[in-house]
Parts: C-alpha cells; sequence; structure tokens
C-alpha cells in the first residue's frame, strides 16, 4: 500500500470528488428544509426549491410592481458599475504608484510610510466619513472600494517591481534606456499581468465593502436588496441573491484569468503553465 | 590608447577590503578573460566596470575620461541569467535597444524608422543563428539561445566594451563551445573590446588575447576580510604553457580552502 501523500485521483475521479461537497451540501439542504416545513409549512428558514424557484422568477423575470423594473437585474447592474468603478480605479492608482514606489527609490523613500498607514486603517471605519464627505450617493461607495482596495495593490505592485531581477534594469541601461524608458517598457510590461494577479486577489474584499456600503444606504443594489428582504426573513430571496453573488464573482474571476492567459501569453509560459 | 585603465583602484565595504592595488591598463580591441576563486573580487571589479560600484580609492578612465558612475550605452552587458526581456519577442528584444535611442518619449518607433532598426535587429539574429526564432519568447529558447540573444541585443547598440559575467556557466559544453565560437567571431568582426569573467580555468586560457587571475595574495588566519584580492597574473594568451596553467589552477584553488580554514578557526 502506497503513503497517502502518494496517491492521486484520476482526471474524473478528481472532478466527482469534488463535486460531492455540493451534493452532500444540496442533501442536507433539502432534508433539512423538508423537515421544517412538515412541522410548520410556513416556516421561512429553510424555504423549499419550488418557493425559492418562485422568488427567482418574481425577482428575475417579472417588472417590479412599484417601479416596473426587472429588480435582479437593476440591481445587478447598479452593483457591477459600482465594483467595477471601484475596483478599476484601484487598479489605475495600484499601478501608477506600485511602478513609482517599486522603480524610483526616492518616492518609494517619500511615500512608502504614508501608504504602509493608510492600508493599515480598516476601510469601514471610514464609511462615515465617507458618507459625510461624499454624500450617501454613488461616490461615497466607489470610494470605499477605492480605499479598501488600492493600497493593497500599490504595496503588491511595488513589492513585484522590487522583485524583477536586477539585471533587466542593469540591461535596460546598458540599452541607454532613461528612468521613464525603463519604467514605459520594462517595468509597466511586467507588471501588468501581475497587476490582473492582484485586481483577482483583491476581488473579495471588493465585493464585501460594496454589500456593507450597499446595505447601509443605497436605494439598489444586491447588497441593498438582501438586507432589504431581510426585514421580512424572506429567505427564499437572500439565498438566490448570495448564490448569484457567488456566481458573478466566480465569473469575473474566469474572465480576468482569461483574459490574462490571452493578453500576456508570455508571463503564463515563464509561470510554465503552458500556452 | 588604453580604453580602460585603472589607476591604483581600491574597493572597500567597512574594513573588509575586496580589492587593492588594482593597475591596469587594456587597450582597444583586446579580449580580457577574468578568472579567479569565488571572493576573489571578479564580480566587484565587473561591478566597477558597469559603473554599478565606484572604488573607494583610485580611479577608473574610459578613454581618458572618468568612467560613468553608472550603466550606460557605451557598455554592453551579458549576465548568466535574466540577460533578456521575458515580456518581448525575440525580435523586440533586439529592437528595443534601437527604440529606446531614436524615441526617447514612447521608446517605440513606427513606420519608416522602425522598418530600418527591424531590418538592423533581424541582420544582428542572423549573425548569432537566431533567423528563425523572431517571433518566439525567451522562456521558448534554450539556455544558449538565450544567451545568443542577449549578445545579439547587447551588440546591436555597438558598444564599445562588451563585459560578459559568466555568460556561458550555466551551459552544457558542447553548447558552450559553439558560443565560444561564436563570441570570438563577433570580437573579430566588430573589433570590440571584451571583458569576459569566468569560473573555467581553462575557458580563460584559450579564450582571448590576454589572462587576468584574480586572487589574493596574503590572507590573514584571524582576518579573512583584512587584506584584498589584486591581480597576481596578468599574461597574453597562446604564449603559455601547461606547466603555468596547472601553477595559477593550484593557486586558485588554494585561496578558498585559506579562506574557509581562516573562517572555519574565527567561528
Amino acid at each position: 500500500m502506497k503513503r497517502l501523500i502518494n496517491l492521486r485521483p484520476s482526471r474524473s475521479t478528481g472532478i466527482l470528488l469534488g463535486l460531492l461537497p455540493f451534493v452532500v451540501l444540496l442533501v442536507v439542504y433539502l432534508a433539512g428544509s423538508q423537515a421544517r416545513l412538515a412541522d410548520n409549512p410556513n416556516d421561512k428558514l429553510l424555504p423549499a426549491f419550488s418557493s425559492l424557484g418562485d422568488a427567482v422568477e418574481r425577482m428575475a423575470l417579472e417588472p417590479s410592481k412599484r417601479s416596473g423594473d426587472i429588480l435582479l437585474w437593476t440591481d445587478t447592474a447598479a452593483s457591477l458599475q459600482r465594483l467595477g468603478l471601484g475596483v478599476g480605479i484601484s487598479a489605475l492608482i495600484g499601478l501608477v504608484f506600485g511602478v513609482a514606489l517599486g522603480t524610483v527609490p526616492y518616492l518609494r523613500a517619500g511615500l512608502s510610510p504614508l501608504v504602509s498607514s493608510l492600508s493599515l486603517i480598516p476601510p469601514l471605519a471610514l464609511l462615515p466619513i465617507l458618507f459625510i464627505v461624499f454624500g450617501l450617493g454613488e461616490l461615497s461607495k466607489v470610494v470605499l472600494i477605492v480605499f479598501g482596495v488600492a493600497p493593497f495593490i500599490i504595496r503588491d505592485l511595488q513589492q513585484r517591481a522590487q522583485e524583477l531581477p536586477a539585471e533587466l534594469l542593469v540591461k535596460a541601461q546598458t540599452l541607454g534606456a532613461s528612468t521613464w524608458q525603463i519604467i514605459l517598457r520594462v517595468v509597466v510590461p511586467q507588471l501588468l499581468p501581475r497587476l490582473l494577479d492582484a485586481v483577482r486577489l483583491s476581488l473579495g474584499a471588493a465585493w464585501l465593502f460594496l454589500i456593507a456600503a450597499e446595505a447601509i444606504a443605497a436605494t439598489d443594489g444586491l447588497g441593498y436588496r438582501i438586507f432589504l428582504v431581510r426585514r421580512y426573513l424572506a429567505m427564499d430571496v437572500v439565498l438566490p441573491y448570495v448564490v448569484w453573488i457567488t456566481l458573478l464573482a466566480y465569473l469575473t474571476d474566469l474572465l480576468l484569468r482569461i483574459a490574462s492567459r490571452r493578453a500576456f501569453r508570455w508571463y503564463h509560459q515563464l509561470n510554465g503553465e503552458g500556452n | 590608447m588604453a580604453r580602460i585603465a585603472f589607476n591604483n583602484v581600491w574597493k572597500e565595504y567597512g574594513d573588509q577590503v575586496v580589492l587593492e592595488r588594482l593597475n591596469l591598463t587594456v587597450g582597444d580591441g583586446e579580449f580580457c578573460t577574468v578568472v579567479g576563486a569565488s571572493g576573489c573580487g571578479k564580480t566587484t571589479f565587473l561591478r566597477m566596470l558597469l559603473g554599478q560600484e565606484s572604488p573607494t580609492r583610485g580611479r577608473i578612465l574610459l578613454d581618458g575620461e572618468p568612467l560613468p558612475a553608472e550603466p550606460g550605452r557605451d557598455r554592453g552587458i551579458v549576465f548568466q541569467r535574466y540577460s533578456v526581456f521575458p515580456h518581448l519577442t525575440v525580435l523586440n528584444n533586439v529592437l528595443l535597444g534601437l527604440e529606446l535611442k531614436d524615441a526617447p518619449l514612447t521608446a517605440r518607433l513606427f513606420g519608416r524608422a522602425r522598418r530600418q532598426a527591424r531590418d538592423k535587429a533581424i541582420q544582428m539574429l542572423d549573425a548569432v543563428g537566431l533567423g528563425q526564432a523572431l517571433d518566439k519568447y525567451p522562456s521558448a529558447l534554450s539556455g544558449g539561445m538565450q544567451q545568443r540573444l542577449a549578445l545579439a541585443q547587447s551588440l546591436v547598440m555597438e558598444p564599445r566594451i562588451l563585459l560578459l559575467d559568466e555568460p556561458f556557466g550555466a551551459l552544457d559544453p558542447g553548447i558552450r563551445s559553439d558560443m565560444h565560437r561564436l563570441v570570438l567571431d563577433l570580437w573579430r568582426k566588430l573589433g570590440l573590446t571584451v571583458f569576459m569573467i569566468t569560473h573555467d580555468l581553462e575557458e580563460g586560457f584559450y579564450l582571448g588575447t590576454r589572462l587576468l587571475v584574480f586572487d589574493k595574495l596574503r590572507v590573514d588566519p584571524q582576518a579573512p576580510g583584512a587584506y584584498g584580492a589584486s591581480i597576481t597574473y596578468d599574461l597574453p594568451v597562446g604564449a603559455t604553457e601547461r606547466r603555468l596553467y596547472e601553477d595559477i589552477r593550484d593557486d586558485v584553488r588554494a585561496t578558498p580552502r585559506a579562506l574557509a580554514a581562516a573562517v572555519d578557526a574565527a567561528g
């Protein structure tokens, strides 16, 4: 008998094993839901699949009676817009400052302590200030995401820039490159795929800040909706929304991964991921 | 005229003396191989030539002028590793230097200027045998091919001095002798002044025109850093005998042992 660490599942076994926990979870839910509903047909905690289906139909296919909008889509559009703006701006700030701090020692000496301090502030503690300064509109939500995510990206990219082999920077200088040219042709192109990595890693935090901001002050958005219907214990709406948010998070990650492979073939070859 | 002159150069880090009393004059078109044990200042010597380090005492002159204190276009380099840009294709790696030179702001060339630069780059790549791999990324090349690319990338800028830092140390012996032929060929054709650092004494003995051996003349067992290394042999290549090669080899091998013994004794 081989040691456990030397036993590897085949591809199909691996997929089956991966699916197993999901199936178990589903079965446990169904059993729990049935047991509770048999006890009390009005139970709201673990709704049956039929009522979940009804709720999805109501939210995703039928216009709302009050506004005439299809709520799931308006919520999704609002949330994705905030998330996209927040993460996009963070990525831009992260790239500019990460490259500058990672490449120019004088800028690093001057700004690194500030960035480190800012990154230690819990972003949610700033939310009241953001609401006071920027109002309850879109801006404060986007700024919250930027505050939560940008310092991480700056620090990550600064680190990556400093990890570039010194030989490459010397080589560029022996080819006559100025500081600006080194940034433009050597540092930034090599950091772009790493920026995508950093963005992927920070998406989880970005969703957290988005939903927190929406829960506190918004009139639409995925986070707003689940906190709104919580008041009526509407688990039949909350659960599909959570699954939907998870799916969106998974899809954004997948999209970024594919984009990175397409755009930065050299990077993935370098890391031995094949073509 | 002397291309490079070291006038009584010392390099110290705190009370660690790395190089001492370094005097050297190298003329135009010479091919110097630099050998010596680890810790005998070969790399420091190269970093000073690059401009990455400045001497603590003495002066280094390039064509009679003080050597610039940072790397520049007049001194090309090929390192053992990380000499080429992984994010650029073979062609763009060689094109890069030409683009940097002619487009200070965008560092990119377009249209006719690009076509001219491209032709020049391809010519250089043909010369090193990479004409068939223009669109590959360096990670898809073998170690020897990557070093050919690094050579082409440096030489397309027509540097006056080419520095080679153990460029073939990581290559298989067969590939290495191909590379020797290539380097000698390019050196003759382009009239370069070459400094090549190598671990391999034998390589130093038949490649190039001049052999420089870096070694410590004195080792103080109580303070291994108290005395620096200097050039102990400065020989024209080709006029030396087997006997001398063996003497130098024994000398060079003895130094790390003495240093290690000193460290052990101190510990």
